[in-house]
C-alpha cells in the first residue's frame, strides 16, 4: 500500500524496493557494474586486457542500466501497488524489453558487433532477478530492526516522571477545575493511544503535531507560565508523511533538559516546513551544560535517528547541535504525501 | 498528639502540586490538624520563608530547578531548631535507592492522603535527615552554603566566596564583604568543590577565580609564595606542600 515505505514489512511478503529513493538506486548501480565488473574479470584472457573490456562493455551496459532506473523510477507508484508478484513480473517485463529494444538499435547504430540478443536477455534477466531478491531478503532483514525500533520507541518513550507528575497535577484539578482536568485525562488518553499504536508505518505530519500539542497542553498544566511554546507551521504540509513519534520524544527532552532545569520562562520552538520536495523540522530549546544534568536524552535522539534512516535511508538527516545557551534538533526528509484514500488491505 | 496545629511549608516548583498538597492536608485535617504557614516554588524562596515562619514541618519536592531539594534540606539543618523533612518525588529511582538506604521519609507523588497522615505523624517526633545521608543524595555541587549566626541563616552563594580557611572547629568563608562560620570539615568541601577551589595551604582552599597573582615574600630566604586575591587586600600564605599550585596557575 505505501509507497511511503522503503520496504513493506509485513512478514511473509515480498516487497519491492522503492524505486525513487536515492539509496536503492545507488545501491542497484553499485551491484549492477559490480557484477559488469566481475563478468568482464572471468572473460579476458590477461588482467591488462580488463580495463578496455570493461569499457566497451560499459557502452552497452550502462545506457541499458540508466533507462532501466528512469523507466523503473517513472513507473514507480504504479509498481508499488501491485501486489508482489505482479510487481517482479512487471519489473521483469521491463528489463526484458529494454534490451530488446536497445539491442535493435545497437545493431544499426552501433559498430561493436552485439551479442547475440537471447543471450543479452537472459543475462539482464539473471541479473535482474537476483537484484530483486537481494532488495526483497534486505528488506526483510530490516523489518526485524523496525519493529525492535518501535519496541524501542515504546520503551523510551513517556518518562514515567512525566507520567507521574502529570497525573499529581490532573488530580489537583479535579475539585477546583473539573473541566480542566477532564481536557487534561484526554490529552493523557490520546497521547497513550499513540504510544501503543502499532508505529512502524509513516503516519501524517498532521497527526503527530496533534500529538505533540496535546503533551505540551500537559506539560504547560505543570509548568504554567515556565513553559513558553513557538510554533512555526505556516508553511507546514500536515499531508506529509513522517515515521510516527519523530517530534513528540524530542519535545519530551526539550522541556526535560530544556525547560525543568530553569527558574526562569524559557522558549521551545517548533518550525516545520517544506522546501524543494524536502521537508524540514527544525526544534530548538534553551540549554544550560551545567548543573544537575540527567542521563538518557540520547535515547529518544538515538532512536529517531535510526528509524528515520529505516524508512528514508541515505535520504533523512538529523543533526542534532548543542550551542552556548540552546539546543537544536534538525531534520530534514523527502516530502512523501499521503494518500489521501488509502486502498485497504 | 498535640492540639496545636502542626506548622507546615509546602515545598514544589509546581503550582498543581502545591495545591494538591493543600487539598490533602485539609482532607486529613480532622486526624492530624495542620496549617500551612506559607508555600514555595523554589529552593531559596523556602529557605527565606522558613526562615520567617519556621515551620516544624517541611514537605520538600526533590528536583527542582536552581537548589534542587535535597540542598533545601542540607541548609535546613543550620536551623535551631531545624524543621523535620518529608521528600516528595514523582520518580526518581536515583533518590528513592538512597532514601530507602539512609532511612529517609519520602512520599511518592501522586501523594495518598494515608501515607501524608503517617509521615506526618512521625515527622513531629523525627530528627531531621542526617548530614551525611544527604551528601551521599547529593548528586551536584550545592550552589550555596549556609552559616548560621545569632538564630539567622545566612545562604552564601559560591561565587561570592574568595577563600575557606579551616580554624579549630569551623571553617571561615571569606566574601569580598565578610567572613562567615560555618561548620563543616574542608576535607569535605574540597571534594565537593574541586573544580572551583584549589588548595594553597594545609588549612585554606582559594577559589580559583579569585586568584589574582602570586607573589614571593620579600627577606624570607625560602621564598615563601603568597596568593594575592582579586577585590580584597589580604595575602594568603602558600604552604611549601603546595607549591606547585604556583606553577600550574601563574603560568
Amino acid at each position: 500500500m505505501s509507497r511511503s515505505i522503503n520496504h513493506n514489512h509485513e512478514a511473509h511478503r515480498g516487497s519491492l524496493p522503492d524505486f525513487r529513493n536515492f539509496g536503492i538506486l545507488l545501491r542497484i548501480l553499485l551491484l549492477a557494474n559490480g557484477i559488469a565488473l566481475l563478468v568482464t574479470l572471468v572473460e579476458v584472457p590477461t588482467l591488462a586486457d580488463a580495463a578496455r573490456r570493461f569499457t566497451a562493455n560499459a557502452a552497452l551496459v550502462e545506457p541499458m542500466l540508466l533507462l532501466s532506473l528512469l523507466a523503473l523510477s517513472a513507473l514507480n507508484p504504479w509498481l508499488q501497488r501491485l501486489p508482489y508478484a505482479a510487481g517482479v513480473a512487471a519489473v521483469l517485463a521491463i528489463e526484458a524489453a529494454l534490451p530488446l529494444a536497445l539491442h535493435a538499435l545497437a545493431r544499426d547504430w552501433l559498430l561493436t558487433e552485439p551479442v547475440s540478443a537471447a543471450r543479452w536477455l537472459l543475462v539482464v534477466l539473471i541479473v535482474s532477478a537476483a537484484l530483486l531478491a537481494y532488495f526483497n531478503l534486505r528488506s526483510r532483514a530490516l523489518s526485524p530492526a523496525l519493529a525492535e525500533a518501535r519496541l524501542q520507541a515504546l520503551q523510551a518513550r513517556i518518562r514515567p516522571h512525566f507520567l507521574f507528575n502529570s497525573i499529581n497535577a490532573v488530580l489537583s484539578l479535579v475539585r477546583q477545575e473539573p473541566r480542566r482536568a477532564e481536557a487534561a485525562l484526554e490529552d493523557m488518553a490520546g497521547l497513550f493511544r499513540a504510544l501503543m499504536a502499532d508505529n512502524r508505518e509513516l503516519a501524517p505530519l498532521a497527526d503527530e503535531v496533534e500529538l505533540c500539542r496535546q503533551y505540551l497542553a500537559l506539560e504547560k498544566l505543570r509548568l504554567g507560565d515556565r513553559l513558553q511554546v513557538e510554533w512555526h507551521v505556516d508553511r507546514m504540509p500536515g499531508d506529509a508523511l513522517v515515521p510516527p513519534l519523530a517530534l513528540q520524544p524530542l519535545l519530551e527532552n526539550a522541556v526535560y533538559h530544556g525547560i525543568e532545569p530553569r527558574e526562569g520562562p524559557g522558549v521551545v520552538s517548533i518550525s516545520i516546513y517544506a522546501v524543494r520536495e524536502r521537508l524540514h523540522i527544525v526544534l530548538r530549546n534553551p540549554y544550560a551544560r551545567s548543573g544537575n544534568h540527567h542521563a538518557g536524552n540520547k535515547m529518544a535522539v538515538a532512536n529517531i535517528r535510526e528509524r528515520l534512516k529505516l524508512h528514508f535511508d541515505v535520504a533523512a538527516e538529523f543533526a542534532a547541535r548543542v550551542g552556548d545557551d540552546h539546543y537544536e534538533v534538525r531534520m530534514a526528509m523527502p516530502y512523501v504525501r499521503a494518500v489521501a484514500a488509502r486502498p485497504g488491505r | 498528639m498535640s492540639a496545636t496545629p502542626l506548622k507546615v511549608l509546602i515545598v514544589d516548583d509546581e503550582a498543581p502540586a502545591r495545591s494538591r498538597m493543600r487539598d490533602l492536608l485539609a482532607d486529613i485535617g480532622a486526624a492530624l490538624p495542620a496549617v500551612v504557614v506559607a508555600e514555595a516554588g523554589n529552593g531559596r524562596e523556602a529557605l527565606a520563608l522558613a526562615q520567617q515562619e519556621r515551620p516544624e514541618v517541611v514537605l520538600l519536592d526533590v528536583r527542582m530547578p536552581g537548589m534542587d531539594g535535597i540542598e533545601v534540606a542540607q541548609h535546613l539543618r543550620a536551623f535551631d531548631p531545624p524543621p523535620a523533612v518529608i521528600f516528595a518525588t514523582a520518580y526518581d529511582s536515583y533518590a528513592i535507592r538512597a532514601f530507602d538506604l539512609h532511612a529517609v521519609d519520602y512520599l511518592l507523588k501522586p501523594i495518598r492522603a494515608a501515607r501524608l497522615q503517617e509521615a506526618l505523624a512521625r515527622a513531629r517526633a523525627a530528627r531531621p535527615p542526617r548530614a551525611e545521608a544527604l551528601q551521599a543524595m547529593q548528586r551536584a555541587p550545592r550552589s550555596c552554603l549556609s552559616g548560621a549566626e545569632r538564630g539567622k541563616v545566612h545562604l552564601i552563594p559560591l561565587e561570592d566566596v574568595l577563600y575557606l580557611r579551616a580554624e579549630l572547629k569551623y571553617v571561615t568563608v571569606r566574601t569580598a564583604a565578610r567572613e562567615y562560620l560555618i561548620e563543616e570539615s574542608l576535607t569535605r568541601l574540597e571534594q565537593e568543590f574541586s573544580e572551583r577551589f584549589v588548595r594553597v595551604h594545609r588549612n585554606c582552599l582559594v577559589a580559583r577565580a579569585a586568584i589574582r597573582g602570586f607573589e614571593c615574600a620579600e627577606g624570607d630566604a625560602e621564598g615563601a609564595w603568597q596568593v594575592l586575591l582579586a577585590g580584597l587586600d589580604e595575602r594568603l600564605p602558600v604552604s611549601r606542600r603546595q607549591q606547585h599550585v604556583v606553577r600550574e596557575l601563574s603560568r
